[in-house]
């Protein structure tokens, strides 16, 4: 698993790493054993069908849920067996989520839903700085029911590197966007990345999106199938679907 | 339809919390209108028919004495229906094993025989045998509480002579359903009794051959009390007739008619308030339920249900959480009903209380609870039926907010983001957010109302014996006696201080109000009996005119410096015109109060007392109880002590047991309304909630938003609930006084800090109830869903 982009420094280490969900007298393995490395600074889209277990890898990576077994190591942090305590304080001070239906608050306007995270933050920059790099500058007094999905979903990647995360995780940001309105998503993620050098995850069943990769891991049935290097990135603006 | 039966089944069972909750309401109204009516209908039943069956007078007159012949004239007069003449005499009574003084009031039945009018219901042994002159029959409540029985004996005085009775019978009478002795405000069963003997035998002791000094009669169907009474008073004058009264002033019959209008109060207005509160909840609970079901509406109609379908289901949704409440208010009201009838028995003697739950009553609940329910979810029930399924199919769309002054102010910059999101959803909602409030302000205003009573009945027990009735003992001379007695009762053993009055039977008349009652003349000076005014401090007696209590002014309609006509009851029974000088803020009983001198004068004689207000040493009260009982002109002697402990026991027996009641229903209907909102605030919130968490924020910032959320409505609507319940109290207190007592409305600090705290503890335990689910939040299920 070499990889040859971005720097070699290791963010994300996950070994043997399971998730089993009991449901009544149902065991449905979600995940079977994943070892990944996640380097600091590239930009990786994770591509899998519906039950592939993506979900489930990134929601252990952001130390949303616990695995059944194995390691997850966040630097020297093993996420697998952290208390819930911890788990919040690694998500309040080292990871940004972009979710597939926004879940903005719906009472805060956009400023405010930035300033949301940024108050609990211990070195973010401002929501005005935060909503500039995604493109809204104009639009931050307004409140989600007044923007449309893309400005939406642009307003949440805002609240998510508002506090300079570490990583950035995306689960299906562009699944409820048309092509266009998703191409200035991703336009945003991509810059984003560049610009502030944050690790960014971005699961999809979109293959296209994995153009724009650095790395296109595959998963399948709960482990991790391939992974791919791209040799050349396509821009968002090139991608079509 | 079977699959949508399950459906209603499997919702029901998902909301079991809120359900109950809310069924828990609708049977708080249904059962306190159930008990209520039950009550009601029990107690006016049971006394129309012991009326009915025992022929109970319609006109009743005490005069000093009148040759049987008298009768006749009476019976004459128009209107008239059966009259029936009688002896009666005030006795003293000793029973074996009782210490404490006795008095005892004798009417006569005809010889071997019942009387024609009130007639008595034995309810063991037998009427007094022909012939037998000492042979009586017991009043029930007397006897029982002496463990008399036919066959035991008991001793009297009558007419200064010492008597062995022997009993023969123990009966009810319907004049006596409530047993009040003379002067007494309520009954004490150990220190007064009802005694009938042989017409022959009692009008022997008291030189009464012949004669009669008590007479009533019965009118013939459509025949109006008023013109029989001025006929009646006109024949009996010359014989020192004390004036008719009807029904409406016989003291059992008038404190029993009160009892039902104040049950006929609280049976409107405490089931009023909880299906009213019910309805809310209702309606907040449906449209809650049918926001969160859109898409299943949408699925239902697709396939083919119709408008008419989709409200059917949630009209039974809602119909099976009323039936759910009214079954439960059904039963726990005809449990409590009996249980009310039966204390109610304890004070009002009938012969057989006639309980039944009945299906009308049942109906009633039903009818009204329904109704309250059919109009608390009409709205959300037909917008869900209107739905077009096309547009229940997508989700609702994003909540508008729009900026409000408060945002453009400089405090709004202070605000932390979750205080934001707490002020916008209240704003958002305001109409909501004002049925929440009025919910939680309304069971606030219930728990002050339920325990306002506690502590206004101690005040009014502590102004009544601390300011008013400053003596323990007073007793009652047969005729008028000098007021030189003040120095032989002060020779009595242990009497530390005595202060004498003049006491005479009036009738008070005010354009057409009139009230019978008794002026006290007491001496300018006094230190046993306090009148004191509206800010509690005594009262300097005026040397001429009339004081009023309060609440018998306002009865007759009569203002300071008006007169009123007084119609003495006695001797030459004058009528006189007596300026009403001021009143006196009295909780308990409806007097008149003169300068005894000033009374003396009125009546035409010289100085002249008819009874005295001791303070004596308890630990010789034997010794003084006997000494008096020895005096022959002493007729009865009453313990202040004991009169206090029955007025406390009555009230604590009546009154706080439905205020006990109503606090306990006013405490769950806060439960129910605040867990309600607390739910419902959850549901709603739920997504943001986990947004947040997975965003960062620990379960203590998350659980704040909802925690906030309900602290403002909860603390808004304490002062709001104080105010209603403020009101409320006033209303229930003006429903509720009557000649008996009257509880002063008084609110004091602690029943504010206890109806608030009440609020508080139910808010705490709905939160408490919801952290649960709040620690169980979900935060991957949140991403997934669309809003």
């Amino acid at each position: 698993m070499e990889h040859s982009t971005g720097s070699s420094r290791v963010v994300f280490s996950t070994r043997g790493l399971t998730k089993v969900y009991v449901m009544g007298e149902m065991e449905i393995h979600a995940l079977r054993g994943v070892d990944l490395d996640l380097y600091a600074g590239e930009l990786s889209v994770m591509l899998g069908a519906s039950g592939s277990g993506k979900s489930t890898l990134l929601n252990i990576l952001g130390g949303l849920d616990c695995a059944t077994e194995g390691q997850a190591m966040y630097g020297d942090q093993n996420l697998v067996r952290a208390s819930d305590k911890a788990l919040t304080a690694f998500r309040r001070d080292h990871v940004g989520f972009v979710f597939q239906f926004y879940n903005l608050i719906s009472s805060l306007t956009a400023r405010e839903n930035v300033s949301i995270v940024t108050e609990i933050s211990r070195n973010p920059m401002t929501p005005e700085d935060a909503l500039s790099m995604v493109g809204l500058e104009g639009r931050m007094d307004h409140f989600p029911s007044q923007l449309s999905g893309g400005e939406q979903q642009r307003v949440a990647i805002a609240r998510a590197i508002a506090k300079r995360p570490d990583v950035l995780l995306c689960d299906e940001p562009t699944g409820a966007l048309d092509s266009k309105t998703g191409v200035r998503v991703l336009e945003a993620l991509e810059y984003v990345n560049r610009e502030l050098g944050t690790t960014t995850v971005v699961i999809t069943h979109n293959v296209i999106i994995g153009q724009m990769a650095e790395r296109v891991i595959q998963l399948s049935d709960g482990r991790v199938a391939s992974i791919h290097v791209n040799e050349r990135r396509a821009a968002p603006g090139e991608l079509h679907w | 339809m079977r699959t949508l039966r399950l459906k209603l089944v499997r919702d029901l069972t998902m909301l079991r919390g809120q359900v109950a909750a809310i069924a828990v309401v609708i049977a708080a109204g249904v059962m306190t209108l159930v008990m209520l009516v039950t009550a009601l209908d029990a107690i006016s039943l049971s006394r129309n028919r012991f009326y009915e069956d025992f022929n109970f007078a319609h006109v009743f007159v005490d005069l000093k004495r009148a040759p049987e012949r008298v009768s006749e004239q009476i019976r004459e007069v128009e209107g008239v229906n059966l009259v029936q003449t009688m002896v009666q005499a005030p006795v003293r009574l000793e029973v074996p094993g009782f210490g404490d003084p006795v008095r005892g009031q004798v009417l006569s039945v005809p010889n071997g025989g019942q009387p024609d009018l009130n007639r008595l219901h034995l309810r063991e042994g037998a009427l007094p045998e022909s012939g037998r002159s000492d042979q009586v029959v017991l009043s029930e409540p007397f006897a029982e509480a002496h463990g008399l029985q036919a066959g035991d004996s008991l001793s009297a005085i009558i007419n200064g002579r010492l008597k062995t009775l022997s009993v023969s019978g123990v009966a009810l009478s319907p004049e006596f359903i409530y047993q009040l002795g003379p002067g007494d405000l309520l009954p004490d069963y150990e220190r007064f009794g009802v005694l009938w003997m042989n017409r022959r035998a009692l009008a022997a002791s008291f030189d009464m051959d012949g004669a009669f000094n008590r007479l009533v009669l019965s009118l013939q169907s459509g025949a109006s009390a008023g013109p029989v009474m001025d006929a009646v008073d006109g024949i009996l004058a010359p014989y020192g007739g004390l004036g008719a009264y009807n029904r409406e002033d016989q003291i059992s019959q008038r404190i029993l008619s009160q009892e039902l209008d104040q049950l006929r109060v609280s049976a409107t207005v405490l089931p009023a308030i909880f299906l009213g509160v019910s309805a809310f909840l209702l309606n907040v609970l449906m449209a809650r339920i049918i926001d969160t079901q859109r898409q299943q509406v949408a699925v239902l109609k697709a396939f083919g249900y119709g408008n008419r379908d989709v409200a059917w289901y949630y009209g039974l949704l809602t119909a099976l959480i009323v039936v759910i409440g009214c079954g439960l208010g059904v039963v726990l009201g005809g449990w409590t009903a009996s249980g009310l009838a039966r204390m109610y028995m304890e004070y009002f003697r009938f012969p057989a209380m006639d309980f039944r739950l009945q299906p009308r009553v049942i109906l009633l609940g039903v009818a009204i609870a329904g109704a309250a329910a059919g109009l608390g979810t009409f709205r959300a029930v037909s917008r869900a039926a209107r739905l077009p399924p096309a547009q229940a199919m997508r989700p609702p769309a994003p909540e508008a907010f729009h900026q409000t002054a408060l945002e453009r102010s400089v405090l709004w910059g202070w605000l932390s983001q979750s205080t934001r999101i707490i002020i916008r959803n209240l704003s958002r909602h305001r109409l909501k957010a004002s049925f929440s409030v009025l919910g939680i302000s309304l069971s606030g205003a219930l728990i002050l109302v339920g325990s306002f009573q506690f502590s206004a009945v101690d005040h009014l027990i502590d102004t009544q014996y601390r300011l008013v009735q400053k003596a323990d003992t007073n007793l009652y001379f047969s005729e008028t006696v000098a007021p030189k007695v003040k120095t032989s009762l002060l020779n009595q053993p242990g009497v530390k201080a005595v202060e004498t009055f003049r006491d005479v039977a009036i009738r008070l008349r005010h354009g057409h109000r009139e009230y019978r009652t008794a002026i006290e003349g007491m001496n300018a000076s006094r230190g046993l009996r306090g009148l004191i005014d509206t800010s509690y401090r005594d009262i300097t007696l005026p040397a001429d005119g009339l004081l009023l209590t309060g609440y018998l002014a306002e009865y007759l309609g009569v203002e300071v410096g008006e007169t009123v006509e007084v119609e003495v009851m006695e001797g030459q029974r004058r009528t006189l015109t007596v300026p009403v000088a001021g009143t006196v803020n009295e909780p308990v009983g409806m007097g008149a109060y003169m300068e005894r001198g000033a009374l003396n004068r009125l009546l035409r004689e010289g100085p002249a007392v008819t009874g005295a207000w001791l303070l004596t040493d308890e630990s010789r009260e034997e010794a003084l109880f006997d000494r008096l009982w020895d005096m022959p002109l002493v007729t009865s002697v009453g313990m202040i002590s004991e009169s206090r402990a029955s007025i406390s026991s009555y009230i604590e027996h009546t009154m706080l047991f439905m205020m006990g009641f109503v606090l306990v229903l006013a405490g769950s209907i806060a439960f129910a309304v605040l867990y309600n909102n607390a739910r419902i605030a959850f549901a709603e919130r739920a997504r943001e909630l986990a947004t947040l968490r997975v965003l960062g924020f620990t379960r203590a910032e998350v659980a704040w938003i909802l925690i906030g959320e309900i602290g403002i409505l909860t603390l808004v609507s304490i002062p709001i609930g104080w105010g209603l319940g403020t009101a409320l109290a006033w209303l229930l207190n003006q429903s509720i006084s009557m000649d008996l007592f009257r509880v002063p409305f008084v609110i004091t600090h602690q029943t504010y800090a206890f109806a608030a705290a009440g609020v508080l503890l139910a808010a705490i335990l709905s939160l408490l109830f919801v952290a649960r689910r709040l620690y169980r939040l979900n935060m991957i299920d949140a991403l997934k869903t669309a809003e």
